[in-house]
């Protein structure tokens, strides 16, 4: 088997057009608007790139979640890990996006471009090398993501402690897409109506972390894959519930979500992690028991513990014009914002969701114009 | 005894005998011709006529990589330029910085592989320049070439691209970035995947030679076939529409993109090129493409239209459209 065997089928134009048609049909049985927040940073890219808005009837509308693990980062967060690179002897490893994202003095790229020694990677375990290596510095892990991520840091962490790697530190800032979910819906105005779940951080998770929002909000939740075919079944499977006025839990991504998740990366996970009380995502602001912080067993490699002391405690908010919160709450479009295009842009990003590929202005940034003409009228 | 090192050394760009020795064993061995040993201040050149001048620098890691080095870059890339102009590649300037530490024999096969590239084109390096700098201020070797050529078709330019014309493209996009990424991000996966880098002179010979009425032509390097299309249509002020089903793309390339989150129309190319024809000599243009070399993938991937000016449009296969925008910033494996 080969890699495109894995995709291609998920991109088949008549597969396509069968179900855009299928969903018009369904939909004009609908007399409501159903507004599909797709949580993920992942879902609102392919929305985008492969223009699926163009296929679809003018009742079914996006409002583009929170969950890009680039985009919710305070400021605050990256001026941490940006005192931590200018720590003396210090190695910042992170993951490759995060490099690009401004903090309030400049982001990491800019503060390797005068002389810190941050490295982008893509395999979390890399760090371990990076350590053997270096063992006369400190080398420390910032690690970001939802729960997709999750489990590759507690592995690193797990690898540090069985080789007995002493000079790795870990900088958590991993988030929680449940949460952020009751964030969305806590919002009185929210027109948020149906969900399509994420792919991979469902993966780890299993479905069953978005039941309590089905019966608590009374919304169909539908866990979807990233490729088109899956973000046009499942909105399918969202209409037929509305039309039959069901609110259930669906799994359309079953090639690789089960109910129950990865069971052993969950305890994986609870070994090293406990919940934080409150973590503050850029955009939406603090919310309760969103976030992940090591076990205090592990304190001894916790940076924000041990390196305290050098990193700034100042809570910094996005540019007084940025609708990111709006955004990500679902209460504006990336086009409504009067700085979207003109002031931000994903070379100068104002705010959080020009920064990554996955956030929602930078999608309608890169792919908009033509995709974007339906999205203008979203969320007024 | 200097001549016997193994290794770059500082003294080797001291201009002394120990530089005259490398210079002499390494460089004049392999680019020998009579304007470059007439040892001269500066090449005398007998040139008539317009003249394509370019210049190059070149720092790729790794050195030596899939499909060619450094080297082969060095002279395909300026060649290229030439070629894109339509310009007979004829003479080329060729400057080392190397740091100091690096292998001779390494530089030997960096040297003989600019040597046996030159062969493809017939350009000659005439003239050049040696610097040696201290361990860690240069990451082994960059090359800097210039070149000129003799403009055959003066009518193309980047400017002289008009509504109705076919864009092609030579061949499958993406490989050179994609090689090179490979190399780097070390996931050890397992493929044949080479870099495309190439002469193209001998096949831009061809379509000169055929009359073929050439509006543009220029090589994908850097940001892909995007950043083409893109400096296209706002340099002639022309909308640009691409059928994303009709690019030729590796099976490998899109798969590395799909790992990755790249798109395989923003990785540089290294011997590909797009060429801008009326429609009515497209199918002429893809048919004497093909019968050269690397060119079996030429294609006809979309058309130049008065609508949407300064902006490329992609029509998918199952007919939606998103603008093709130029690739911003550092190429970063995206998280999840």
């Amino acid at each position: 088997m080969q890699l495109k065997d894995l995709y291609q089928g998920f991109r088949h134009p008549e597969t396509i057009h069968t179900l855009a048609k299928s969903i018009a049909e369904h939909a004009a049985k609908v007399d409501e608007t159903i507004n599909i927040m797709e949580v993920c940073g992942g879902h609102t890219h392919t929305i985008m790139k492969y223009g699926l808005l163009q296929l679809l009837p003018d009742n079914i509308n996006f409002i583009h979640g929170p969950g890009c693990p680039v985009c919710v980062m305070p400021k605050e967060r990256i001026d941490h890990a940006a005192a931590l690179a200018n720590l003396p002897d210090v190695i910042l490893v992170c993951l490759g996006d995060m490099i690009r994202v401004p903090g309030s003095k400049g982001s990491l790229a800019k503060w390797r471009s005068e002389g810190c020694d941050i490295r982008p990677i893509y395999d979390p375990l890399d760090t371990l090398t990076i350590a053997k290596e270096n063992p006369d510095k400190t080398v420390i892990f910032f690690a970001i993501g939802f729960e997709t991520s999750t489990p590759m840091t507690a592995v690193l962490l797990d690898q540090a402690q069985h080789q007995g790697i002493e000079n790795i530190y870990f900088h958590i800032n991993h988030v929680l897409v449940p949460p952020a979910i009751d964030a969305v819906m806590a919002e009185p105005k929210t027109k948020v109506n149906a969900f399509i779940g994420p792919a991979h951080v469902s993966v780890i998770s299993g479905a069953k972390v978005y039941q309590p929002a089905v019966d608590k909000y009374h919304t169909p939740v539908v866990v979807s894959g990233f490729e088109p075919v899956d973000v046009l079944e499942s909105i399918l499977q969202i209409v037929k519930q509305r039309t039959e006025n069901k609110a259930e839990l669906e799994v359309q991504y079953n090639r690789s979500v089960t109910y129950d998740g990865n069971v052993a990366a969950q305890a994986m996970i609870d070994k090293y992690f406990d919940v934080r009380d409150s973590f503050r995502w850029r955009g939406l602001g603090p919310i309760a028991n969103s976030a992940l912080k090591l076990r205090d067993e592990f304190r001894h490699r916790d940076a924000e513990i041990i390196f305290k002391e050098h990193l700034p405690t100042t809570l910094i908010d996005d540019h007084k014009a940025c609708q990111c919160g709006d955004i990500l709450r679902g209460l504006a479009n990336p086009v409504d914002c009067k700085v979207f295009g003109r002031g931000c842009t994903p070379e100068t990003p104002l705010g959080s969701c020009m920064v990554s590929s996955e956030g929602a202005c930078n999608a309608y940034y890169r792919y908009g114009g033509l995709t974007a003409k339906k999205g203008t009228s979203n969320a007024k | 005894m200097p001549s016997k090192s193994k290794t770059v050394q500082l003294s080797h760009g001291g201009g002394g005998k120990e530089m005259d020795q490398l210079i002499k064993s390494v460089f004049f061995n392999a680019f020998d011709n009579p304007i470059l040993s007439a040892e001269e201040d500066a090449a005398k050149l007998n040139l008539s006529g317009p003249v394509a001048f370019t210049t190059d620098s070149f720092t790729v890691s790794p050195l030596f990589f899939a499909g060619g080095d450094i080297g082969k870059l060095a002279i395909a890339g300026t060649v290229n330029d030439l070629a894109m102009m339509a310009a007979e590649p004829q003479y080329l300037s060729c400057s080392f910085i190397i740091e100091e530490g690096f292998a001779i024999n390494d530089l030997k096969t960096i040297v003989n592989s600019m040597a046996k590239e030159l062969h493809k084109s017939g350009a000659r390096i005439v003239c050049g320049d040696t610097k040696v700098v201290p361990k860690g201020c240069a990451d082994g070797v960059f090359i800097n070439t210039t070149g000129v050529g003799r403009i055959l078709n003066p009518n193309v330019s980047v400017k002289n691209i008009q509504p109705g014309d076919a864009i092609i493209v030579s061949r499958d996009v993406g490989r050179h970035g994609a090689t090179i990424l490979m190399s780097r991000e070390g996931l050890s996966l397992e493929s044949d995947l080479s870099s495309d880098c190439a002469t193209l002179w001998p096949i831009v010979e061809q379509l000169v030679a055929t009359s073929t009425p050439i509006h543009a032509m220029r090589d994908a390097t850097r940001g892909g076939l995007s950043a083409v299309l893109n400096e296209w249509s706002k340099a002639s002020n022309v909308g640009i529409d691409v059928d994303e089903d009709a690019i030729p793309v590796a099976d490998e390339v899109k798969g590395l993109c799909e790992l990755f989150g790249f798109e395989p129309y923003d990785l540089a190319n290294e011997g590909t090129f797009i060429l801008a024809v009326p429609k009515a000599a497209a199918a002429g243009a893809v048919e004497i493409m093909k019968r050269y070399g690397n060119c079996e993938h030429a294609a006809i991937i979309g058309h130049v239209t008065e609508a949407h000016a300064g902006k490329v449009v992609l029509t998918t296969p199952w007919g939606s459209h998103r603008y093709l925008d130029l690739p911003q910033g550092e190429l970063l494996p995206r998280i999840c």
